[in-house]
């Protein structure tokens, strides 16, 4: 297993070469929200907290890094972590509101929302930031101000961070952070008999996510060169956040990376499509039938069907000993 | 509003589901008496029964075809399921209609009163009118027929209600299209007042959930009473605030009632 | 000094008192068993005593610690584990996984917990089923492995609710045994129990519960003779 990740990880490092300009831009987007997604992934997939409300979190470590640049002249490669430090107290105070209030579920996703748009509207009457018109950052092409010429640049950047995110996933499988948030995600009441602190790793798990989803900010607001309020701290966004592990499998490893490279193509094509119209936005109707197809048939995710079905032929060889998929079918 | 949040209730207290798409069912049934307005020459006033009706079809069949398969499931699911089907409706709608705010013209909406010193807006207080008198309705429905009586009875406990002889998925499927229905009629009826686009469906679904959760889930009256006390915080708030800052009001709200006092005002279950 | 020093436990469930003025104690090595008709409040106690009810009133001392009001997974970690009535597996999990989550407690690495919950697999007679999800065991099994999870955190009190019931009579023979073996290891058992073939058995001690309040302590024997304890049970369908 180990060796096929290499390789496709050595394939990503390589297809710069071999894509065209508009397949490098879709590439590009696949690979950014995968890692958006992966970075979901830890609280959303793993500790089963359903958030919505991630958009939040892009948009404070937007925001961040660009009125720093502005204002200090910081270069936003520091900004950046800045402001993903400031995404993960965000993330940590809604976290220990709903942890420590003990809301769950739909309750938990609605004060995400909440919040979320709470910064939106800020946000948007904030005419120290920009407002509802919202900031430009001009171009310079200079890296050090997180500009760059080449696209193959932004794609380097793309997959160093989704790579980051799944390493981290990756260790945290494996010890008993992510042990542990799994049992959370399946019985809070069972893990807390079982002297498990479930409010202190929710808040880990937030807190690591936000972090992760902040660092997206930056790279968001600095390859499209605006931050507008509406976009980065709306819940389309969010949506679009949780769509790709959902769809690829969450709590799995590679659910949001699969998830991505399946709903990322079918959204441009969908918006090339319904953009011939003149209908923008319509490319969603696409994603909301994906979405019930998947509640309803597949609702582990691509991933694990897939996996599962793997294993069916092959007489019930679990490869790399029993702990792959842990009995979860 | 009130009224959109009563279907909510509703949907919420029967099926113990989440309805996302609340809000795009509504900007349909706004959609919808558009239609009939501008094809038929039928005012929203009188129309509103064709929408509600039609959404009362939608929303049962969602109940039947969708939300049914995954009474089961964990709760994560079904928001989920119904956020498809809210992306699915918007985006309809985006396709259909066009991205464009539209208003429905009404010719009673045009009329002004004067009311002793104050003169109110025709359409606002018709709608309002209408409102009540649809929530009155609704409530003889639940608590005096059977059919009513039965949906409350699978509320509170579906495995009892089956022993009885209830046919529970029916209910389902009828208190879901009651609900869609009271959301398609509050859209008729707010045709008139608000300019709409299919980008409205998600702020009034959210606002919605605002006003369920501060009036508390499960109950109808307070689903009504919660409409109202919003109403007031935004207008009170936009007298002191920057109107675009109202919805700012409603959200503290929301995430105060969801911290200390989840059941909301009248709520029957806690989470 | 006893393990488990409870005093004037209360807990009211708005008008009504479900606890009330309840006082016992649990020795080191002792097996105590708690009995009363249903609705006594027993699955109370345990909840008051293993942190996830607070009381309104009175004072729980474990190990020299006083611990009401404290989380219960600080509790836990002092050395108190408690099964569930309901049980509560994580049932997509796999078997040595659910039991591996008690384990990681004491035993940070996933490597070392896990061979210490294959170690308690063995005990309960589970190691067979270690890899499949728990949620496809069958109702002895799950007892089974609730009573593993607990292991694995390596209590010195255990607190078994009900840990026999819906069993047939050799599934509760086998418990019965697993129970003994695990207080001949020298931990504590406070168990509920409605089996009272099992109970008399099992239990050097018991405290009975009636609305609440405590109505009888003593031996086995002693209590079930008690005028109180029979009408208390009157009309309570006898248990084997």
């Amino acid at each position: 297993m180990i060796w096929l990740g290499l390789a496709a990880v050595a394939a990503l490092l390589a297809l710069p070469a071999v894509l065209g300009p508009y397949a490098l831009t879709i590439v590009i987007n696949i690979l950014f929200f995968a890692y958006l997604g992966q970075a979901w992934n830890i609280v959303g997939g793993y500790a089963g907290q359903l958030s919505a409300g991630h958009a939040a979190f892009v948009g404070v470590g937007g925001y961040a890094t660009a009125v720093l640049a502005a204002e200090t002249g910081l270069t936003p490669w520091i900004g950046m972590v800045i402001g993903a430090v400031l995404a993960a107290a965000l993330g940590g105070v809604i976290g220990y509101l709903g942890f420590r209030f003990g809301l769950r579920g739909f309750y938990f996703v609605l004060l995400t929302v909440a919040f979320a748009e709470v910064c939106r509207i800020v946000v948007n009457n904030w005419e120290r930031v920009g407002g509802a018109v919202g900031l430009y950052i001009t171009f310079t092409g200079d890296p050090r101000q997180m500009s760059f010429q080449d696209d193959r640049a932004w794609y380097y950047f793309a997959l160093a961070l989704l790579l980051l995110a799944t390493a981290i996933v990756w260790t945290l499988e494996r010890r008993r952070f992510g042990i542990y948030l799994t049992a959370i995600r399946e019985d809070e009441t069972a893990c807390e008999a079982l002297g498990v602190d479930t409010l202190r790793y929710k808040l880990l798990a937030m807190m690591l996510s936000s972090f992760l989803t902040g660092l997206a900010g930056a790279f968001y607001a600095y390859r499209y060169s605006s931050l507008q309020p509406n976009a980065i701290f709306g819940v389309p966004l969010s949506v679009e956040i949780i769509l790709r592990p959902i769809v690829g499998g969450a709590g799995t490893l590679l659910g949001p990376i699969v998830g991505s490279f399946i709903l990322t193509p079918l959204g441009e094509l969908s918006r090339a499509w319904f953009g011939q119209g003149g209908w923008h936005g319509a490319h969603l109707i696409v994603y909301g039938i994906l979405l019930v197809a998947v509640v309803l048939f597949v609702p582990q995710g691509a991933v694990p069907w897939a996996t599962e079905r793997l294993r069916r032929r092959g007489r019930g060889n679990a490869p790399e000993g029993a702990r792959t998929r842990q009995g979860r079918a | 509003m009130s009224l959109t949040a009563v279907g909510l209730s509703l949907i919420f207290g029967v099926m113990r589901v989440v309805n996302f798409a609340h809000g795009d069912m509504m900007v349909w049934g706004m959609y919808l008496a558009w239609l009939l307005a501008t094809r038929l020459g039928i005012d929203p006033y009188l129309g509103f029964v064709v929408c509600a009706a039609a959404l009362f079809v939608l929303g049962a069949a969602v109940q039947r075809g969708l939300v049914d398969r995954i009474v089961d499931a964990p709760h994560e699911m079904q928001i989920l399921l119904m956020l498809g089907v809210a992306l699915i409706l918007e985006n309809a709608a985006l396709l259909a209609f066009g991205p464009e705010p539209i208003r429905v013209r009404s010719p009673l909406a045009a009329a002004t009163w004067y009311v002793g010193p104050l003169y109110v807006d025709v359409a606002r207080l018709l709608t309002f009118a209408v409102a009540v008198a649809l929530t009155a309705a609704l409530y003889v429905f639940l608590f005096r027929t059977d059919l009513g009586r039965s949906i409350r009875a699978a509320a509170d406990n579906p495995y009892g209600a089956l022993v009885i002889g209830t046919d529970v998925r029916r209910v389902y499927a009828v208190a879901f299209g009651v609900g869609a229905a009271c959301v398609g009629a509050a859209g008729a009826l707010t045709a008139p007042i608000l300019p709409f686009s299919p980008a409205l469906g998600l702020s009034v679904s959210i606002a919605s959930f605002n006003i369920v959760i501060i009036g508390g889930m499960g109950s109808l009256l307070g689903a009504f009473i919660g409409g109202l006390l919003v109403s007031v915080a935004e207008s009170l708030g936009a007298v002191f605030l920057k109107p675009s800052l109202k919805e700012l009001v409603s959200f503290s709200l929301l995430i105060l009632i969801l911290l200390f006092r989840p059941a909301g005002l009248f709520g029957k279950r806690a989470p | 000094m006893s393990l488990l020093d409870v005093r004037g436990l209360a807990k009211r469930f708005g008008g009504l008192s479900a606890v009330q003025d309840l006082s016992f104690t649990v020795d080191e090595g002792e097996i105590v068993g708690l009995i009363g008709p249903n609705g006594a409040g027993k699955t109370t106690v345990f909840a008051l005593v293993s942190g996830f009810l607070d009381p309104d009133a009175g004072e729980i001392t474990f190990r020299g610690r006083a611990i009401r009001g404290l989380p219960p997974h600080t509790i836990n970690a002092l050395g108190m584990a408690r099964t569930f009535q309901i049980m509560r597996p994580f049932p997509r999990l796999s078997v040595v996984r659910n039991v591996m989550i008690g384990a990681l407690g004491r035993h940070p690495h996933p490597a070392d917990a896990e061979a210490r919950a294959r170690a308690v697999l063995d005990d309960v007679e589970l190691s067979s089923k270690a890899a499949l999800p728990a949620g496809g065991l069958t109702l002895a099994e799950r007892k089974r492995l609730e009573l593993a999870r607990a292991l694995a955190t390596e209590p010195a009190l255990l607190l078994l609710d009900e840990v026999m019931s819906g069993l047939n009579a050799s599934e509760t023979e086998r418990i019965v045994e697993l129970v003994r073996a695990i207080n001949a290891r020298g931990i504590a058992i406070l168990l509920i129990e409605h089996v009272m073939r099992a109970v008399m058995s099992l239990a050097s001690r018991l405290v009975v519960l009636n609305h609440g309040e405590r109505i009888a302590e003593g031996r086995p024997e002693a209590v079930a003779g008690d005028r109180r304890v029979i009408e208390a049970y009157l009309g309570e369908e006898p248990d084997a």
